[in-house]
């Protein structure tokens, strides 16, 4: 007899399948996966009480394909019935999709004519096998407005007559980075609301690391792809010790070492030393060696700056991206002193404009060079502009204890 | 190095207790109706409506104050001094800070009296969520 959570995972791997199977065969993405959710809903309520069928692939085909005829006939223009008679003339429930159909079905999802955001949900629903209600409860939102968002992507892909097929060898790299940049936003929405009152979301990182494991295995080739798993990993093995007992931020410097996860982290490394030597770089993979570094320290003190500093500068040239000017900047403080930190933020402004980040960085580095009235300006700045409370508390409980600090001085130099 | 996939705001519409809503014509105020269900489908459609909510005019409206010991201060009405008071709002969750903006333009236009343009200030706030991943 197989418990709920076996079947579970079973289904979650086979969805994919089951559903490239059906494009496969009948074409219509949009409609093939509505038909395979229901199939999967079927399968999870039978299942953990009836036993496993013989062929449970070829069981959710059959009944993803009886429920696929079923939404076509109720169709109103019922436009498809003819060629659907004559698909179904052909159809075997033995069908094994190939590899490349499953990558195919993944670059459909992350298609670009889909926004990362409406491609995230149909991502972990088609691909991931989640149904609409846990990917709701994952974003927080009803599940009626899932539902939605969700058949407009599909809508999106079908009124763009998307291709089903794998890309070609031109648009190859720009697709794969489209792939992995979903993959990438899952991971961090996930990891990002581990803390606080979300902690549900945290699943989704889990989803994440499990999708890219299985891009990793279709892919073996593609160092960006290990780069993306070993960078999830690295950051995913900080996450017991992100957190104090009350939700709170643990910045990393202050963070418990012993806690993390020793496992993950060698997980990680290995990967990436792997795959280090090939062809060029990415910035995947040198975000995963900035995590490296920090995850190989034994104390935050014996942290290799120097080093962290060098990647952030390749990456800074790679992607242009002002954020990474602002990571390499605390890097530069660290090597050099927050003097120079500070200069690296100079024309910063413009491009991270009201952002809270350059604030909160800015108060740190002026900490760091003993300025304590200009850091409690810039902290409590930051702490109005940002949107999570967990960082707004971080960044006011800063102000609070510099001030306190503050004002002991003062008491003890007055008689 | 992005940050959180979707940002959820509240888009709240105010309502002055000067505005002479009961004067305008009745084709007026249908007008005025059909642009904000008009905004409403559109938001259900495109699964960006989280939750949206009419509140009772102020004549229902209590403010309770209360030292958690004695009986709690109960007083009708809103605050006095208040010259716009809360009539409604949206929660919305969408792809960026300037879809929220266009949602609120879009609201601010809707028809006044004689299909002009009411104008209305309307107020929208991020809602807190999760720290981003550089923790």
């Amino acid at each position: 007899m197989s418990t709920g959570a076996d079947v579970e995972g079973l289904l979650r791997d086979l969805a994919p399948q089951v559903l490239t199977v059906l494009v496969r065969r009948y074409g219509d993405f949009a409609d093939a996966e509505d038909a395979v959710q229901e199939a999967l809903l079927a399968a999870a309520t039978q299942w953990p009480d009836q036993g496993l069928p013989r062929n449970p692939r070829g069981w959710l085909v059959t009944v993803a394909a009886r429920r696929l005829t079923d939404i076509w006939r109720s169709e109103a223009a019922r436009r498809h019935r003819e060629d659907l008679a004559a698909a179904l003339g052909s159809a075997t429930p033995t069908d094994v999709p190939d590899k490349d159909d499953s990558l195919a079905l993944l670059f459909l999802c992350c298609h670009p004519v889909l926004s990362p955001r409406s491609a995230i949900p149909l991502t972990l629903r088609a691909i991931g096998g989640l149904t609409t209600a846990e990917i709701a409860t994952a974003f927080l939102v009803p599940e009626d407005t899932m539902a939605k968002r969700i058949s407009r992507a599909k809508q999106h892909i079908r009124i763009s007559h998307v291709p089903f097929r794998m890309p070609s060898s031109d648009e190859w790299t720009s697709r794969l980075r489209i792939v992995l940049h979903v993959l990438y936003l899952i991971f961090n929405e996930g990891y990002a609301a581990s803390s606080g009152p979300h902690v549900a979301r945290t699943d989704l990182s889990n989803e994440a690391i499990r999708l890219a494991r299985a891009l990793r295995l279709a892919l073996p080739d593609e160092p960006e792809v290990t780069g993306l798993l070993a960078l999830m990993l690295l950051t995913d093995a900080r996450r017991p010790a992100r957190t104090g007992p009350h939700g709170e931020l643990v910045p990393l410097a202050e963070q418990d070492r012993t806690r993390w996860d020793r496992a993950l982290i060698g997980e990680g490394i290995a990967l990436l030393t792997a795959v280090l030597p090939r062809r060029a770089v990415g910035e995947y993979q040198l975000q995963a060696a900035i995590a490296a570094i920090h995850d190989e320290a034994v104390t935050a003190e014996q942290t290799d700056w120097p080093q962290i500093l060098a990647l952030y500068g390749l990456l800074e040239r790679m992607t242009g991206n002002p954020m990474v000017t602002l990571n390499r900047a605390i890097a530069l403080a660290m090597v050099d002193g927050p003097a120079a930190g500070l200069a690296a933020l100079e024309g910063l402004a413009t491009r991270l404009p009201g952002h809270h980040r350059l604030d909160a960085v800015r108060a740190h580095l002026l900490e760091m060079a003993g300025d304590p009235d200009g850091a409690i300006t810039h902290y409590l700045l930051a702490a109005g502009r940002t949107t999570s409370l967990a960082e707004r508390e971080y960044l006011t409980g800063n102000a609070a204890r510099l001030r306190g600090r503050r004002l002991m001085r003062t008491d003890r130099s007055t008689p | 190095m992005t940050g959180a996939t979707r940002m959820k705001y509240l888009i709240m519409m105010t309502h002055s207790p000067d505005d002479p809503v009961q004067d305008w014509s009745p084709e007026d105020v249908t007008a005025s109706w059909k642009h904000m269900q008009q905004i409403h489908q559109e938001l259900t459609e495109a699964g960006e409506l989280v939750a949206a909510e009419k509140l009772a005019g102020p004549e229902a409206t209590k403010i309770v104050a209360s030292d958690g010991v004695s009986a709690p201060v109960i007083t009708d009405g809103v605050y006095p001094e208040a010259k716009e008071l809360l009539a409604g709002f949206w929660m919305v969750d969408v792809d960026s800070h300037e879809r929220a903006i266009e949602i609120a333009a879009r609201t601010s236009a809707a028809p006044g009296p004689g299909g002009a343009p009411t104008r209305k200030p309307i107020v929208v706030r991020p809602i807190m969520d999760a720290p981003p991943p550089e923790w």
